[in-house]
């Protein structure tokens, strides 16, 4: 591949548990991509802009508050009004299963639960991050 | 303890050539590595001959006994039993105050109350970022309307409560005081403890609001304002578990805790209190993770540790200044999605290295908790482990069981000896403020998590149903699934609150309490007005960020 995957890490709402986003973070740069990491108390609406700014490839959202119903339909939704709608949307956290179906009906399909091997999820971006030109 | 060094080597030498070499020869051992699980290395055998250095009268000495290495009461636990304190919260105050009175009723000898992210950050549930988060990590409490509703029929002269809030400590403390007042309790006999450990928040758990200085001064102005007012209230819960839970080892939990400990303390006498008037009403929380006896020597080595220090460094006279209480929650991190059940073994062994490090307090955590928060079987499920263990296991007859164990001596000073060596490193520093400052505590913790997860990714550390023993067929388990209800209750009440109380008293007690900040007095004084008036935790929170601003960390990956 000739450039870089350009991956950002995102922690929306008011949620202070970063060690996921950190190791998934340092995990991902280690596998040879470009990670931004966001840092804390991202709304949808920065999370969309840091993407658009940094031209990413993929947005990895982590949340673990119960809160994905909620911030994950708003990252779609502004990302198509941006037109960034082959922006890679992957989420990382406690999703119970019933919001499963829900998440891939909004197009979300690499959901990644407590337990997931990181290579699982290097492999996953690799496999489907938007091809860069 | 002593032992004679012979001619041919020690006697542990003699061991290794004479019987331990010929029978590595014959079955090599498995291959390891021989670690705990925050990677120090283990020793296969302790002898008389590791624990040489130790002094029994002078290092360990009896319980009740300074420094405490064996437990601050002499009776350990055949006169108290440890304190079962199940942490629960979710939803509306009427729901929580169900499942309290649940807890209650099932044998639980104290409240403690988790709070939704709006509440622990300061936020009233309509600001932008509450979205999707009202009720459902904890309760939601907005106003001293709520604080009524969660101990509705529960006497507060009658239990004691834990409250984990830090930011917005002082804001519900003085809501659960007033709630106190209207019940008729009085401030100087009711007791219970607030977590108010806002230098753990800039570590590990990120739930900040104002800058590490100011946040400092309402700490040290609960201190005062207690030692006068409410003397057997816990003032301050000094916590390993979250730094624990972001990924540290085991010795960075007990250094950074400890530490963070004698920062307090050190505000404290620089904001003029006496170390005996206010030490004494602070207590500790740490973490039970699943390496068994690196628990059980963290736990021993912390109240020597803390002892020495409260003796030595801050000249304490009185001895409980030098006791350290504590509370203890197992691993939350170390609890699995996977074969779920599994969970009530681990939280029972991690629970009983708890009691063999003489916890004064502890909660159990429920087998669904990788999931969601816990169902009402579940946490009496986590509730009954406790049970059992003090009830059937016979571990409660005799103090620090234990005790005197080579291995258990060894690992306990080793803990101390890498405390004190980071000690070292944060005070050179200026203090663990300045080391927050720097970076310095996130950065070790960091590091540590990305080791350990790279050493499960090798299958250096087994994780049973995670990356070893997997099960196909691994069922789902109902889980307490929390809809927006409680949201859209608490967003209508916010606005009902809004139009009925006295709008002129909030402002003047919002104002007074920002002269306060500007000043030099007591912010709990002008709080308790606030509180009276219904203003919310929001208001209170913003009122204080237009005067001191807000903390923004640069993110360290």
């Amino acid at each position: 591949m000739s450039q870089k995957i350009r991956v950002v890490i995102a922690k929306p709402g008011l949620d202070g548990h970063d060690r996921g986003a950190k190791v998934i973070a340092r995990a991902l740069r280690d596998a040879g991509m470009e990670v931004i990491y966001t840092g804390l108390r991202q709304t949808p609406e920065m999370i969309v802009a840091a993407a658009l700014q940094e031209d990413a490839d993929v947005i990895g959202l982590s949340i673990l508050s119960g809160a994905h119903m909620h911030i994950c339909p708003r990252v779609v939704e502004l990302l198509k009004e941006k037109g960034l709608d082959d922006v890679q949307v992957v989420i990382g956290g406690i999703i119970p299963d019933v919001d499963l179906p829900k998440l891939n009906a909004m197009g979300i399909h690499g959901i990644f639960l407590p337990g997931t091997p990181m290579q699982h999820i290097i492999d996953y971006i690799t496999a489907h991050a938007r091809a860069r030109v | 303890m002593k032992s004679v060094a012979d001619p041919a080597g020690t006697r542990k030498q003699r061991w290794e050539r004479e019987v331990l070499d010929p029978t590595l020869r014959k079955s090599p051992e498995r291959k390891g590595p021989f670690t705990t699980i925050s990677g120090r290395p283990i020793e296969r055998l302790y002898t008389a001959e590791d624990v040489a250095g130790i002094d029994y009268d002078r290092d360990i000495n009896n319980p009740g006994e300074f420094p405490y290495v064996r437990g601050i009461h002499p009776t350990g636990y055949r006169g108290k039993l440890w304190t079962m304190r199940q942490f629960a919260g979710f939803g509306t105050p009427e729901e929580t105050n169900q499942r309290y009175q649940d807890l209650i009723a099932a044998g639980g000898t104290g409240l403690s109350v988790a709070f939704d992210l709006p509440t622990l950050m300061g936020r009233d549930p309509d600001h932008e970022l509450c979205l999707g988060e009202v009720g459902k990590c904890g309760v939601s409490i907005m106003s001293l309307a709520d604080m009524e509703r969660l101990f509705a029929g529960i006497s507060l002269a009658d239990i004691t409560t834990s409250m984990t809030i830090n930011s917005p400590a002082p804001m519900i403390f003085a809501m659960y005081l007033v709630v106190a007042e209207q019940q008729g309790a009085d401030w100087k006999t009711i007791s219970g403890t607030i977590q108010n450990d806002i230098l753990k928040e800039f570590i590990a758990q990120k739930e900040y609001i104002f800058p590490p200085r100011a946040s400092m001064r309402l700490i040290t102005d609960i201190f005062a304002f207690c030692a006068r007012e409410v003397p057997k209230w816990n003032t301050i819960s000094v916590s390993g578990y979250h730094i624990r839970e972001a990924g540290s080892t085991s010795l960075q939990e007990l250094a950074f805790t400890l530490r963070d400990g004698l920062e307090y303390v050190q505000y404290g006498v620089d904001a003029g209190l006496d170390v005996d008037d206010f030490v004494p009403r602070m207590s500790f929380f740490f973490n039970s993770h699943s390496d068994f006896f690196e628990e059980i020597a963290k736990y021993r080595a912390a109240r020597k540790l803390w002892a020495e220090a409260m003796k030595n460094r801050f000249g304490a006279k009185n001895p409980r200044s030098w006791a350290l209480r504590f509370h203890t929650q197992t691993a939350g991190v170390s609890l699995t999605a996977q074969q779920p059940y599994n969970n009530v073994v681990r939280t029972a062994l991690q629970a009983l290295a708890a009691v063999l490090g003489g916890t004064n307090s502890l909660h159990t955590n429920s087998l669904d908790e990788a999931l969601a928060l816990p169902t009402r079987e579940t946490a009496t499920i986590a509730l009954r482990t406790q049970q059992i263990i003090a009830h059937e296991s016979g571990v409660t007859n005799v103090v620090d069981p234990l005790g005197g164990s080579y291995f258990i001596e060894k690992l306990t000073q080793d803990m101390i000896d890498g405390t004190l060596k980071y000690w070292a490193t944060i005070d050179a520093m200026g203090g663990m403020v300045e080391a927050i400052e720097r970076g310095y505590p996130q950065k070790e913790i960091a590091e540590a998590s990305y080791q350990f997860q790279q050493a499960v990714e090798r299958k250096e550390k087994v994780i049973v149903g995670v990356n070893d023993f997997i099960q196909a067929d691994d069922k789902p388990i109902e889980i307490l699934y929390i809809d927006d209800t409680a949201s859209g209750v608490q967003l209508q009440r916010l606005a009902e609150l809004k139009q009925s109380r006295d709008h002129g008293r909030v402002q003047r007690s919002l104002a007074a309490l920002q002269d306060v900040a500007r000043g030099s007095g007591n912010t709990m004084v002008p709080l308790l007005e606030c509180v009276r008036a219904y203003a919310t935790v929001g208001e209170m929170c913003d009122a204080l960020r237009e005067v001191w601003g807000e903390y923004e960390e640069v993110p360290v990956i």
